[in-house]
């Protein structure tokens, strides 16, 4: 194994530094690989109206609307790809869905 | 002191798996491979071995479970024949891409259809283009030496490649002959402890394995691969040097017999050989200079090699046991024709498809191929270069 | 002896013609001998016909074909001499060895002309009275060591005695019955 660290396995690693079999030698990494910028919408939070009701974290394929304690945060938008699955799910209109642009 | 036994082919794996100690051992029955399951799972109940014996419900499962068991970190082992091998083609090829050194013995039996239960090689033939290092057997001796010697070779970290072990079904695997066996501490010593660099199991390194792999790096992956299967021939070489000093028994990328001064000869894998020596015997004793060459190593390929040990050869027959449907004749023949190529170029080649489904192969019929070589080298003629022995015309 | 001795055996499916091949493989092994003991597997039914085979010799056997021309055949059910060639390929200074309460001449019209050496044993009796079942494999075992001569008869009892008291560890009443079968056989078959 001659290149330890799959972060640096980039589209110019040569054969002879490429991690055999393309095993990755850490975890958590999908957070390095920012999907933010494949957004065309985006979705916005409107905090006066959200009741942390909760219902919209668990919908997020990709992790991007942080939970402390027991409530949610503003988007994590380096991740958020814009699906707009929250959007849909939320009952209180505490969420809104824009071009990316606005 | 080697201990001096009789035991079948599937015998003698089950005892060399016995000796291992592998962790897994995921199989699921097939004949004529089915014995050494039946046989390792009572050493299990026995407690002989340590092994986690997985009875899975297919080829399938079974090799899917090798491919998860040695990616934990354990040293993993199978059998399997024929259909039972095809069931797990899509895994085989993931077991070598994963550099997952496991080890199969694949006890060579014609693959469906037409139904039939008895041996050729059309099934580990097959698989010759699998990412798997390919030893074959002559005899039950050959089977066990080559079993021990595979789990060294597959883990070697300059190879960490599966190993397929294979030996005729039912003419060496269920045929009881005299073998040497090894003591078990030799045999613990040899083979030594599995100790991958990198395993899921490791508490203290991250890890995730087998992730999808796109066009930017799938091309690097295929290429480190085929590395090990090129690294892979010195090691096979190596080991077997500590082989010998361990058992006084020789091995190398292929058995040449008689060929020195060859001027007909055959290139033949497996049982068949033994057959065909006797043959080479009685042909030199009229004053015939007949030799042979007995592959070992199919993959890698010791293209090379062959072409050095042949080069001399006036007229050459090779003997493929499995079709290769290419309509110009057997996997084995074009490999060897592609090895001499420009290496050894001007020897008259012929290839003779033999023995397909279990059809004996008497040693008349092996004299009959070295007595058309001789009509070669008389008249020149080549004629028909791909052609059948054996079967009813 | 120096020289390769080849026997095939005839015997329908559940008779033991296998075992006995193996056994007799066994022995001579343990006799200091190189062997092969192998069946011809077909379809493994109770009452099918039957093949397996014997190689035994003082150099190491590398041939891995069926056997064509033995030097003996062993038939362990004389029905088979109406139904399988049985005498194909058999070398004329070998002999036939045939389970049957019929005397060697009365066997000979059923051979197609064999001319070597033809001899009977009556297997099916020597079971019945020595194990009180018909289990012919033992007794033809010892009329084939008998008549071929491929080893010491004394060394073979001797062998077999430990071979049974390893094999039959649970039920050691069938160890002295299987002995006698061995032991009468080899004094009762006739056309030596």
């Amino acid at each position: 194994m001659r290149n330890k660290d799959a972060k640096t396995m980039t589209t110019s690693t040569p054969w002879k530094e490429i991690t055999p079999g393309g095993a990755i030698y850490d975890a958590g990494n999908a957070e390095d690989f920012l999907t933010g910028d494949w957004r065309a919408m985006k979705p916005v939070w409107i905090i006066e109206k959200c009741t942390q009701c909760m219902l919209c974290p668990p919908t997020c394929p990709d992790n991007a609307i942080p939970v402390e304690d027991s409530k949610r945060l503003d988007y994590d938008y380096d991740h958020c790809k814009g699906c707009g699955v929250c959007f849909k799910v939320c009952p209180f209109d505490a969420i809104d869905f824009v071009k990316e642009d606005e | 002191m080697p201990i001096r036994e009789r035991l079948s082919g599937n015998e003698a794996i089950a005892v060399a798996m016995r000796q291992i100690n592998p962790d897994v051992v995921a199989a699921f029955p097939i004949t004529p491979s089915t014995e050494i399951p039946q046989y390792f799972s009572q050493f299990v109940a026995n407690g002989e071995v340590e092994t986690e014996f997985v009875a899975v419900e297919s080829e399938h499962s079974a090799m899917s479970a090798c491919v998860g068991a040695q990616a934990a970190g354990g040293r993993t082992m199978t059998a399997t024949s024929a259909n039972g091998l095809a069931l797990m083609w899509e895994v085989l090829y993931i077991a070598a891409a994963m550099k997952l050194p496991v080890t199969m013995a694949c006890v060579n039996r014609a693959l469906s259809g037409p139904l039939n239960i008895h041996n050729d090689h059309s099934d580990s033939m097959g698989a010759r283009d699998s990412g798997w290092i390919q030893l074959y057997s002559e005899n039950n001796q050959e089977a066990y030496d080559n079993m021990l010697q595979a789990t060294r070779i597959g883990e070697h970290k300059d190879v960490m490649l599966p190993v397929m072990v294979c030996q005729d079904g039912f003419i060496t695997s269920h045929a009881v002959e005299n073998i040497e066996l090894l003591e078990d501490d030799k045999i613990k010593a040899f083979v030594g402890e599995y100790k991958p660099e990198h395993y899921l199991m490791n508490p203290k390194e991250k890890i995730a394995v087998g992730p999808l792999d796109l066009p930017a790096h799938c091309f690097e992956h295929k290429r480190e691969q085929a590395q090990s299967m090129i690294n892979a021939k010195k090691v096979i070489l190596d080991i077997a040097v500590e082989f010998e000093k361990l058992t006084g028994r020789k091995y190398d990328l292929f058995e040449s017999y008689k060929l020195q001064d060859a001027e007909v000869a055959i290139v033949i894998i497996n049982s068949t050989a033994g057959t065909a020596k006797t043959v080479v015997d009685k042909l030199r004793e009229e004053g015939v200079k007949a030799g042979l060459l007995k592959i070992r190593v199919f993959r890698p390929f010791p293209s090379n090699e062959i072409a050095d040990a042949l080069r001399h050869v006036k007229v050459l027959a090779v003997m493929d046991k499995a079709e290769g449907f290419s309509a110009v004749g057997g996997p084995l023949n074009a490999d060897i024709r592609a090895a001499l190529y420009g290496n050894a170029d001007g020897i008259k080649t012929v290839n003779y498809i033999y023995g397909l489904g279990g059809r004996d192969v008497r040693s008349d019929d092996i004299e009959t191929v070295y007595r058309d070589l001789l009509e070669i080298q008389k008249t020149g003629k080549v004629g028909a270069d791909y052609r059948y022995i054996g079967v009813r015309e | 002896m120096g020289k390769l001795v080849e026997i095939r055996w005839h015997g329908r499916g559940g008779q033991g013609a296998k075992t006995a091949a193996l056994l007799l493989a066994d022995a001579a092994f343990n006799t200091g001998k190189f062997i092969q003991g192998f069946p011809e597997y077909g379809p493994e039914r109770m009452g099918a016909p039957i093949t397996a085979y014997n190689r035994i010799s003082d150099d190491r056997i590398t041939i891995h074909s069926n056997i064509y021309e033995p030097d003996y055949v062993v038939v362990v059910d004389e029905t088979l001499l109406t139904s399988v060639d049985v005498t194909a390929g058999l070398k004329e200074n070998g002999a036939i060895i045939v389970n049957t309460e019929k005397s060697p001449d009365q066997v000979k019209k059923y051979l197609k002309g064999y001319n070597g050496k033809v001899c009977t044993v009556d297997a099916r009796k020597i079971s019945e009275d020595a194990l009180g079942r018909y289990f012919p494999n033992t007794p033809m075992l010892g009329a084939v060591v008998k008549v071929s001569g491929i080893m010491d008869e004394k060394e073979f009892l001797t062998d077999m005695k430990s071979s049974f008291a390893h094999k039959f560890a649970t039920k050691p009443e069938v160890i002295e019955g299987n002995m006698k079968a061995i032991e009468r056989s080899m004094q009762e078959v006739q056309g030596l």
